[in-house]
């Protein structure tokens, strides 16, 4: 008998739907878009690039509003939900972080540029948000972590726009950035392309990030159970039926 | 709320009055510091960005000591409980300990600035007295605002000294950048033009945020 699946439900429509995006991206970056007059074959690193930094950003700023939730209800899933997006979004800030590099030195000549507002200020938020998990690991209670983290997420949250503005105002020689031609100058395919990669990178995201919340919450179902089992104790004749625990209706927690 | 925060605020003066913990540590340490720069840099005088740089450096650096410390008197004596007992608002202790940093901030650059005039500087900061004072205000103000946020929010953690700067000078980098770009053109013997209205006015902003959003959150520190 085939029965759902308690958690993760359209976990695997989405990973069809990542999977076939990511591949059709692929293919758009290796064989349509056109190779950059200056910058030659490095410049499809843009690909990767900045679909990720916009991913990441854009994964802090929802793990912020997701705590945000998490102390107007007090409900754990809010505050499980904006971990695991903040710390998807370090994960894909690491990338992020490689790819720039690789691509400063390819055509800037330097691993590191420090005339790059976005590159700086993308490094400040990052070292930012790196404090996040020994900030939250080092509280015991578990309702205490839920509350402290999401205040952190907060104001880690409002903290990404202030900065960008400070670093921005910083630099004064701007290099010449694929980013700010996004709006209107980029052509055709290349759009084309970064538009499907930007989808595809961001599906990525969001199954990773069901991914591990439908695990995190199985995990945790399965303590629930065994904690019950334990509790319960074997007697009667040996070879009685165990106690029902597979039975327990679960808790629909909806991932 | 603000008679509740003064008298927490008084509370604070008067223990920092008697164990002297805070203010002096941080003086003496950004003078420490000054003279790592001068050892580091070799340099006997500085000016331009490289002054105002490490004049705003050794101030973070120091500010950090002020909010490891800020509630160590509630923590050690398990104070807080009797704070959180009483019938104030909670927002009265976040104010209370910005207020207290605020002015530790400004004990400290009472001693950190003129000392780092005698042992570090080679122009005079004599004629821009007033802009200096609307920068270092201006910072403090910020500072004190995630600074006291942030020891709430270490406050409970177990690796509360490793947290505490860790977290806070990436928060700091935004005044860093303005008040050190703000400092700079003070700090040379011919000042060109400078951007001191718009370095203000982000600092402003950066104030205003911070302390709002504080105000909303930190509540939800104390919520036991």
């Amino acid at each position: 008998m085939r029965t759902r699946p308690l958690y993760g439900r359209g976990l695997l429509a989405l990973s069809i739907a990542t999977a076939v995006v990511l591949a059709a991206a692929g293919a758009l970056v290796a064989f349509y878009a056109p190779l950059d007059a200056d910058q030659g074959v490095i410049q499809k690193i843009f690909y990767v690039h900045v679909p990720m930094a916009i991913v990441a950003l854009c994964g802090f700023i929802a793990g912020g509003l997701m705590a945000i939730q998490q102390l107007r209800t007090g409900e754990r899933k809010w505050d499980m939900r904006s971990y695991v997006a903040i710390h998807l979004s370090i994960v894909f800030g690491v990338g992020v972080l490689i790819t720039g590099s690789l691509w400063a030195k390819r055509s800037w000549g330097h691993w590191w540029v420090w005339d790059e507002p976005v590159l700086v200020s993308f490094l400040i938020v990052f070292l930012l948000y790196c404090c996040y998990q020994p900030l939250r690991f080092s509280i015991r209670d578990p309702e205490r972590q839920a509350r402290y983290a999401s205040v952190f997420a907060i104001a880690a949250g409002a903290f990404v726009p202030i900065n960008f503005v400070a670093v921005r105002l910083a630099v004064q020689r701007v290099h010449p950035r694929v980013l700010s031609e996004t709006g209107g100058h980029l052509p055709g395919a290349m759009r084309l392309t970064f538009l499907v990669a930007l989808l595809g990178v961001a599906l990525l995201f969001a199954t990773l990030w069901k991914l591990e919340l439908t695990s995190k919450n199985a995990s945790e179902q399965l303590k629930r159970l065994r904690a019950r089992l334990e509790a319960t104790p074997l007697e009667g004749p040996a070879g009685a039926p165990p106690p029902p625990v597979t039975t327990v209706p679960a808790r629909p927690e909806a991932t | 709320m603000i008679r509740a925060a003064g008298a927490i605020l008084r509370k604070d003066l008067r223990i920092e009055l008697r164990t002297r913990e805070s203010a002096p540590a941080m003086a003496l340490f950004s003078l420490t510091v000054f003279v790592l720069f001068h050892f580091g840099l070799h340099r006997d005088t500085l000016d331009g960005a490289l002054a105002a740089g490490v004049l705003w450096v050794t101030l973070l650096l120091a500010s950090v000591l002020g909010v490891n410390r800020l509630f160590v008197a509630e923590r050690e004596g398990g104070a807080l409980d009797g704070i959180l007992l009483a019938p104030i608002d909670r927002t009265a202790v976040y104010l209370a300990k910005a207020a207290a940093l605020f002015l530790y901030l400004v004990a400290l650059e009472l001693v950190a600035v003129p000392a780092f005039a005698v042992l570090l500087l080679g122009p005079g900061i004599g004629p821009a007295f007033p802009e200096l004072l609307a920068i270092l205000l201006l910072a403090d103000l910020g500072l004190a605002a995630v600074g006291a946020l942030v020891s709430g929010l270490a406050a409970e953690t177990r690796a509360r000294d490793v947290v505490v700067p860790l977290l806070l000078l990436p928060l700091y980098v935004p005044v860093l950048i303005a008040a050190a770009r703000a400092t700079e053109p003070f700090l040379t013997t011919h000042p060109g033009p400078h951007g001191l209205a718009k370095w203000l006015g982000f600092m402003a902003l950066y104030d205003t945020v911070f302390l709002l959003l504080a105000v909303a959150v930190f509540d939800f520190l104390l919520e036991d």
